[in-house]
C-alpha cells in the first residue's frame, strides 16, 4: 500500500515546481542566458553532479509504502504492516536486514567486543565472535579476508570503469550528433573544456563518484563497509537514509518560507505606508528573538502537542514525519526575515523605475504590477537566497538534533547519527566509523551545495556582473 | 544624542511587547498549563490533583488574561499573563522548575559565558579580518584562490566536527588541556583555551570570505585608484584607506552581536561543561523547563535591540556622514 507522508508530498510538489520552472525558463532566452553561465562553471557543474547523486537517493527514499503482511496460517492476508518503508529500503534490504549484535569495525569479520561463548568441548572462553553477516561467507577469515576484499574492490572498480565508459560514450555520441561532428572531435572538445556547458567537469566528477561507489557496492554485498553501530545496524545504510532528512530540511524549509517572504517583502516595499510599518514590525520582532531560542521554544511546544495527541498518527513513521515537517516550518518561520528585508529594499528601488510608473499610468492594478512587473525582477534575489540557505540548514539540523530540538530521535539523520556516536570516541579502542561516515557524507553534501550556490550567485547577481575576478586577470586591477 | 537614544529605546518597547505576546502565545495558549503539567508528570497515570498541585506550585493555576475572582486591579494582575509575562519587563524572572531563582542564576552564569564569548569574539574578529586583508592583498593570485577554496571547505564542515575532533585530538590524544570543566579565577584559562580556539577556527571560513568580498568591493572604488595614483604603496592603501572604509559594512554585522555575547554559546558551553548561560539554556530545553526558556528568549531580544542601537551609534563614530536625528 503506497503511503504519502507529508514531507513526501512537499518533496514531490518541489520536484513538480522545479520541472515547471525548468520548462518556463527553457522558453525564455534571457533566463536561459543566466543558467548557461551557471553551466559554464566547472566547480558548479561538478557540485551539481554530486548533488544529483544525493537527490536521487533522497527521492528514492521518499517513495514510501507499507508492505502487505504475510498470510498467517489459516487467515487470508488482508492487513498492512505498521512499518513504513521506502523504495530505498527495498533496494538496501540486504544491508538493512544484516544487523549484528553491536559495534563492528569497517570491513570487519569479528565483533568489536569480546563475548563469553561455550566451546564445543564444554569449556567457556572469551573471544571475539564472528559476525553474523560481515564476512560470513569466508571459510577462514584470517587467510581469505585480504584476498576477498581485494577481489571485490577490483571487481567494483571494473564495473565502475565499465559504467563510466558507457556513460561517457553515450554523452560523447550525443554531443557529436548534436554538433554534427565526428565523435573524436566531440571528445576532444569535451576533454579540453571547449564546450559551453562544463561537460568535462561533469564527466570527471561522475567518474570519481563511480570509482568510489563501485567498490563500496561490491564490498557491501559481503561486509559492513562502514562498520556497524551500537545496536548492530549497518552504518552505510544509516548514512544513506540520513540523506533524505538533510535534503528535506534544506528544501522544504525554504519552500515553506518563500510564500511569506516574497509576498510580504514585495507588498511592504510596493505599498508602503501602514502596511509597510506592520510588516516591518513583524519581522523586527521575530528577528529580535535569537534564532535558536525561538526554534527551541517552538519545537518544545510542538513536541507537547504531538505527545498529547498520539491518536493523530497511525504509525510511528507518520509521527516522526510530522515532527520533521514541523521542524521545517519552524525553521522557515524563523528564517524568512532576511529574505523579506532584501525583497522589500529591492522593491522600494524598483517601484520608482519608469516601467513600473508606465504600468501605473496604464491603470494596472497594484496586484498586477506586483505580480507581473516586480516579482520577475526580484526572482534572482529569491533564487540566490534559496540556494545559499540550503547548506546552512543542513548544518543547522545536526546542531539542533544535538541540543535535542531537532528531528525525532527515531528519524535517521546526520544529526541523530552524530549525537548517538559522539560518546563513542571515549571507548577503547575508539569507535570512529559512524562519526566519520556521518561527517564525511554531510561535508560532501554541504560543500557541493556551497559550490553550486556560488556558481548560481555569480551567474545571477547583477552586482557581480562585469567585475568577476579570475586567475587569468592577473595584476592589480580587478 | 541622548534624545536619539531615548527615542530609540521607546521604539524598542513595542518590539519587546511583541516578543512577549509571542512567547506568551507559544507557552500558554498553544499548550495550556494542563498540557505542560501532564507532560512533566508523565502522560499516563496522572491524577487531576497532581496536575492542580503542579500548577499551584508554579503559579500556573490562575486564569490566563482576566481573573474574575479577584478584586479591583487584581482582576488583571492575578493572572498568568501579568505574573509570568509582564513581570519580565522589570527583569523579574520568577523561579525555575527546580525552585531556584532564575535572575540569580543568570547573574552568576553571565561571567563564565562572557569569559568564553569575549575572547572568541575579539580573537575571531582579529584573525578573520587579517586573513581577509591578506587574501585581498594577494587577490587574483593562486594564494587568494586556494585561500578561498580553504574558506569554502572550512565553512562546509559542521561545527560539531570542530568540537568533537578538537576535543578528541587535543584533550584525549595529546592530553594538553582538560576535556571539559570549569574553574574560577586564573585557573579558568586552562579550561577556556580549547573552546576559544575551536570556536575561532569554526568561524574562520564564512567570516573570512565575507570580509574578503567587502574588501574587494572597496578596492574597486575610485578613491582607491586615486590613492594609488598618489603613489601610495599597496599596503598603505589597504590599511589606511580600504580597511577604514570597509569598517562600515563590517560594523553592521559585528556590533549587533556584542550584547548577545552575554548569552554565551549553546553548543560550546555544553560540550565543554562550562557553567554559562548557554549550557543553562540547553539544560532547560532538555528538562523542558519553560520558565527558563521564556526568560532567555526575553533577555535575548532585549540584548538584540541594544545591539541594534549600538550599531547605529557606532556608525557616527566611523562615518562622519551619518548624523543621528
Amino acid at each position: 500500500m503506497p503511503i504519502i507522508l507529508w514531507t513526501d508530498a512537499l518533496v514531490f510538489l518541489l520536484v513538480a515546481c522545479g520541472a515547471a520552472a525548468g520548462f518556463y525558463v527553457s522558453r525564455r532566452e534571457y533566463l536561459l542566458a543566466s543558467w548557461r553561465r551557471v553551466g559554464e562553471s566547472r566547480a558548479g557543474m561538478a557540485a551539481l553532479t554530486v548533488l544529483a547523486a544525493y537527490i536521487l537517493i533522497g527521492l528514492l527514499d521518499s517513495l514510501h509504502y507499507r508492505p502487505r503482511l504475510e498470510a498467517v496460517a489459516g487467515k487470508p492476508a488482508n492487513g498492512y504492516s505498521s512499518e513504513v518503508r521506502s523504495a530505498l529500503d527495498a533496494l538496501l534490504q540486504p544491508l538493512k536486514a544484516a544487523t549484528e549484535k553491536t559495534y563492528s569495525a569497517p570491513l570487519a569479520t569479528h565483533l568489536y567486543a569480546r563475548e563469553t561463548v561455550e566451546l564445543p568441548d564444554g569449556t567457556q572462553a572469551r573471544i571475539f565472535p564472528r559476525l553474523r553477516h560481515g564476512g560470513a561467507h569466508l571459510g577462514d577469515p584470517a587467510e581469505d579476508w585480504a584476498q576477498d576484499v581485494a577481489g571485490r574492490i577490483v571487481r567494483g572498480l571494473a564495473l565502475a570503469v565499465l559504467a563510466g565508459l558507457t556513460f561517457a560514450a553515450i554523452a560523447v555520441q550525443a554531443a557529436a550528433v548534436r554538433w554534427g561532428v565526428r565523435w573524436q572531435t566531440a571528445w576532444r572538445r569535451i576533454r579540453r573544456g571547449e564546450t559551453h556547458f562544463a561537460w568535462n567537469a561533469v564527466l570527471v566528477t561522475l567518474a570519481g563518484l563511480l570509482l568510489l561507489g563501485g567498490p563500496v557496492i561490491a564490498l557491501a554485498g559481503g561486509y559492513h563497509v562502514f562498520g556497524t553501530d551500537k545496536v548492530g545496524q549497518d552504518v552505510l545504510y544509516l548514512t544513506l537514509k540520513s540523506i533524505r532528512t538533510g535534503l528535506v530540511i534544506g528544501t522544504v524549509t525554504t519552500l515553506a518560507m518563500l510564500p511569506f517572504a516574497v509576498a510580504l517583502g514585495i507588498v511592504a516595499g510596493y505599498l508602503g505606508g501602514w502596511v509597510d510599518d506592520v510588516i516591518q514590525y513583524l519581522y523586527t520582532t521575530l528577528n529580535s528573538i535569537p534564532g535558536v531560542l525561538l526554534i527551541a521554544a517552538s519545537v518544545l511546544m510542538m513536541q507537547v502537542v504531538i505527545d498529547t495527541h498520539p491518536d493523530w498518527f497511525a504509525t510511528s513513521a507518520q509521527r516522526a514525519d510530522a515532527r520533521l515537517l514541523a521542524l521545517c516550518l519552524i525553521l522557515g518561520v524563523t528564517s524568512w526575515t532576511g529574505l523579506c528585508r532584501l525583497l522589500r529594499a529591492e522593491t522600494l528601488k524598483l517601484r520608482e523605475l519608469e516601467y513600473v510608473q508606465a504600468a501605473q499610468a496604464f491603470g494596472a492594478s497594484s496586484v498586477r504590477i506586483m505580480g507581473r512587473h516586480i516579482l520577475p525582477n526580484v526572482m534572482h534575489i529569491v533564487l540566490i537566497a534559496v540556494v545559499m540557505d540550503f547548506s546552512g540548514l543542513v548544518l543547522a539540523e545536526a546542531v539542533l538534533s544535538y541540543i535535542g530540538i531537532g528531528v525525532d530521535p527515531s528519524t535517521i539523520s546526520f544529526g541523530t547519527m552524530i549525537n548517538t556516536a559522539r560518546l563513542e570516541l571515549a571507548r577503547e579502542p575508539v569507535v570512529w566509523w559512524s562519526l566519520v561516515a556521518a561527517f564525511a557524507f554531510m561535508f560532501v553534501l554541504v560543500l557541493a551545495a556551497n559550490l553550486f550556490s556560488d556558481a548560481v550567485r555569480d551567474a545571477f547577481d547583477p552586482r557581480l556582473a562585469g567585475r568577476r575576478i579570475t586567475l587569468s586577470a592577473q595584476g592589480q586591477t580587478t | 544624542m541622548l534624545v536619539y537614544i531615548f527615542r530609540r529605546l521607546l521604539y524598542a518597547l513595542p518590539i519587546l511587547v511583541g516578543v512577549n505576546l509571542l512567547t506568551f502565545t507559544l507557552f500558554f495558549v498553544v499548550n495550556t498549563p494542563d498540557d505542560m503539567a501532564r507532560m512533566q508528570l508523565g502522560i499516563k497515570r496522572v491524577t487531576p490533583e497532581a496536575i492542580q498541585k503542579w500548577k499551584a506550585e508554579r503559579g500556573y493555576d490562575k486564569p490566563l488574561l482576566y481573573n474574575e475572582a479577584a478584586e479591583g486591579a487584581g482582576k488583571l494582575t492575578h493572572t498568568i499573563f501579568f505574573e509570568k509575562s509582564v513581570k519580565l519587563f522589570v527583569f523579574d524572572f520568577g523561579r525555575a522548575d527546580d525552585g531556584r531563582d532564575i535572575g540569580h542564576e543568570i547573574k552568576t552564569r553571565m561571567g563564565p559565558s562572557l569569559a568564553i564569548a569575549l575572547p572568541v569574539f575579539l580573537l575571531g574578529l582579529f584573525v578573520t579580518v587579517s586573513f581577509a586583508l591578506m587574501l585581498a592583498f594577494f587577490r587574483a593570485t593562486y594564494l587568494d584562490f586556494w585561500g578561498v577554496v580553504a574558506c569554502v571547505a572550512m565553512m562546509s564542515i559542521s561545527s560539531l566536527f570542530y568540537i568533537i575532533g578538537g576535543q578528541y585530538l587535543v584533550s584525549k590524544i595529546w592530553h594538553l588541556v582538560p576535556i571539559s570543566g570549569y574553574a574560577g579565577g586564573l585557573d579558568a584559562a586552562r579550561f577556556l583555551l580549547l573552546p576559544v580556539l575551536i570556536s575561532v577556527a569554526a568561524g574562520i571560513g564564512s567570516s573570512t570570505r565575507w570580509y574578503r568580498t567587502i574588501f574587494l568591493e572597496e578596492i574597486g572604488k575610485d578613491y582607491v585608484r586615486t590613492a594609488r595614483a598618489k603613489g601610495l604603496s599597496e599596503l598603505a592603501v589597504l590599511f589606511r584607506h580600504v580597511l577604514k572604509n570597509a569598517m562600515i559594512p563590517i560594523l553592521t554585522g559585528v556590533v549587533v552581536v556584542i550584547p548577545l555575547l552575554f548569552m554565551g554559546s549553546l553548543i560550546i558551553e555544553s560540550f565543554f561543561g562550562i557553567p554559562g548561560l548557554g549550557s543553562y539554556t540547553i539544560d532547560a530545553i532538555n528538562a523542558q523547563d519553560f520558565a527558563v526558556v521564556r526568560s532567555m528568549v526575553f533577555i535575548g531580544s532585549v540584548l538584540y535591540i541594544i545591539g541594534l542601537l549600538l550599531t547605529d551609534l557606532s556608525y557616527t563614530l566611523v562615518d562622519p556622514r551619518v548624523r543621528l536625528q
